[in-house]
């Protein structure tokens, strides 16, 4: 395969991942490393670096929307950075003792999980019980609504940042977002309403893919040929993705769809881990 | 008191907004623009990513990718755009540092502090390893 068709597959199919990315939420990343390693037969060192530089592609693009429309809790993501920094830098560097086989293993787990959780039915929840930490860190806080501003309370600060870092582990170590994680550390522990901890997720995943990128960045795993056209599509890809979910409501069924285009991905990566392929 | 904290935090939404648009805009523009190079004189060639190699020894440290953007080399105008893309998500922090500074909230300036500091030792940790 020549430079030119295989930048031109890459270069589609993170478009059309970066697009079913961003219309459910689960990011573009996902699919990347499947497409990759399988599709392609790249190593997945490689197929690791790349999704890793278009998940921080992705969500500083949106995260810089919802910033300034005020939902983004930033002391919150900034308090928890500590452990999705710690956590990635551990992961990048256990990335190196793990054999390949258990990563894509452990991938396919993670993929699983996250297209389950999408599925999961949201509901705004309001919470507004006192705890000495929230206070201490400043996290309680408000966030617009079409209904006016809402304040709201956050509990269990400690159970929240023990789940980060395993998060930032993860991330570090498969060079995915894990918002799934994030959003499930923030939702069902820290009992934030689902819009502020989306967002606050993604602002989040950023600065956490980054502190593992720069490990990688230095072990040669971001290689800058296949980099380019997973960055670009996926960016793309996310960009028209947020065009029509602003013309449409996020339908059911696309989700359905990607739960179960992503789980097959997944169970062939598990599949592979398993008989030593990858 | 509490009115005028609260204002300097949509300050610090705005200029992070702002920070991670235009970090995004320009490296993308770059790794682009650094892909379409690349395109050109390698395009023909053929690819094999089979095994880990690493990446070409041009671009393995700063000083060789900034020559190699001097020499118009596509790969190294792409990471050079990737580098930047890495680095977007480090400055906003740095900026949210500032903010803190701003507002004189002591705490935050520590945690900003020590999220900058992770990410530090991150990048030493992977220049020995």
């Amino acid at each position: 395969m020549s430079v030119l068709v295989f930048t031109l597959i890459i270069l589609i199919g993170s478009y059309f991942a970066g697009l079913l990315g961003s219309l459910t939420g689960l990011g573009g990343g996902f699919v990347i490393i499947p497409l990759l390693t399988l599709g392609l037969h790249v190593d997945i060192h490689y197929a690791i670096g790349a999704s890793l530089v278009s998940v921080i592609a992705t969500s500083s693009g949106s995260a810089a929307a919802y910033v300034r429309e005020g939902i983004t809790n930033i002391r919150l993501g900034m308090f928890l950075e500590i452990a999705t920094t710690a956590g990635a830098m551990t992961g990048a560097i256990l990335a190196v003792y793990i054999p390949t086989h258990y990563i894509a293993i452990l991938l396919g787990v993670i993929l699983i999980f996250s297209a389950v959780m999408s599925l999961r039915k949201k509901s705004e929840q309001i919470v507004k019980h006192k705890n000495q930490w929230a206070e201490k860190l400043k996290l309680n806080s408000s966030y617009p609504t079409a209904q006016g501003t809402v304040n709201y309370s956050v509990t269990k600060v400690g159970g929240g940042f023990v789940m980060m870092l395993f998060a930032g582990v993860l991330s570090g170590l498969l060079g995915v977002g894990s918002g799934a994680l994030k959003v499930l550390a923030m939702d069902t522990i820290m009992r934030i309403p689902f819009k502020v901890s989306t967002t606050t997720s993604n602002f989040m995943i950023g600065v956490t893919a980054a502190a593992s990128a720069v490990v990688y960045l230095q072990r040669g795993y971001i290689d800058p040929g296949i980099s380019m056209p997973v960055v670009v599509g996926v960016l793309l890809g996310a960009l028209s993705g947020s065009k029509i979910l602003v013309h449409t409501q996020s339908s059911g069924w696309l989700r359905w769809v990607f739960a179960v285009v992503v789980a097959f991905l997944a169970s062939q990566m598990i599949y592979n881990g398993i008989i030593g392929k990858i | 008191m509490a009115q005028k904290i609260s204002f300097k935090d949509t300050d610090m939404q705005v200029v992070i907004g702002w920070v991670l648009r235009i970090g995004v805009i320009v490296s993308i523009s770059i790794v682009f623009f650094g892909g379409i190079i690349f395109l050109y004189r390698h395009g023909q060639e053929v690819v094999d990513h089979r095994k880990f190699v690493g990446i070409p020894d041009f671009i393995q440290s700063f000083k060789g990718i900034m020559y190699g953007i001097i020499t118009f080399r596509g790969q190294a105008i792409i990471q050079f755009g990737i580098i930047l893309l890495i680095a977007t998500p480090i400055l906003r922090v740095i900026f949210s540092t500032i903010g803190f500074v701003l507002e004189k909230d002591k705490l935050y300036i520590f945690i900003s502090l020590l999220v900058l500091l992770i990410i530090f030792a991150s990048m030493l940790s992977g220049h020995a390893g």
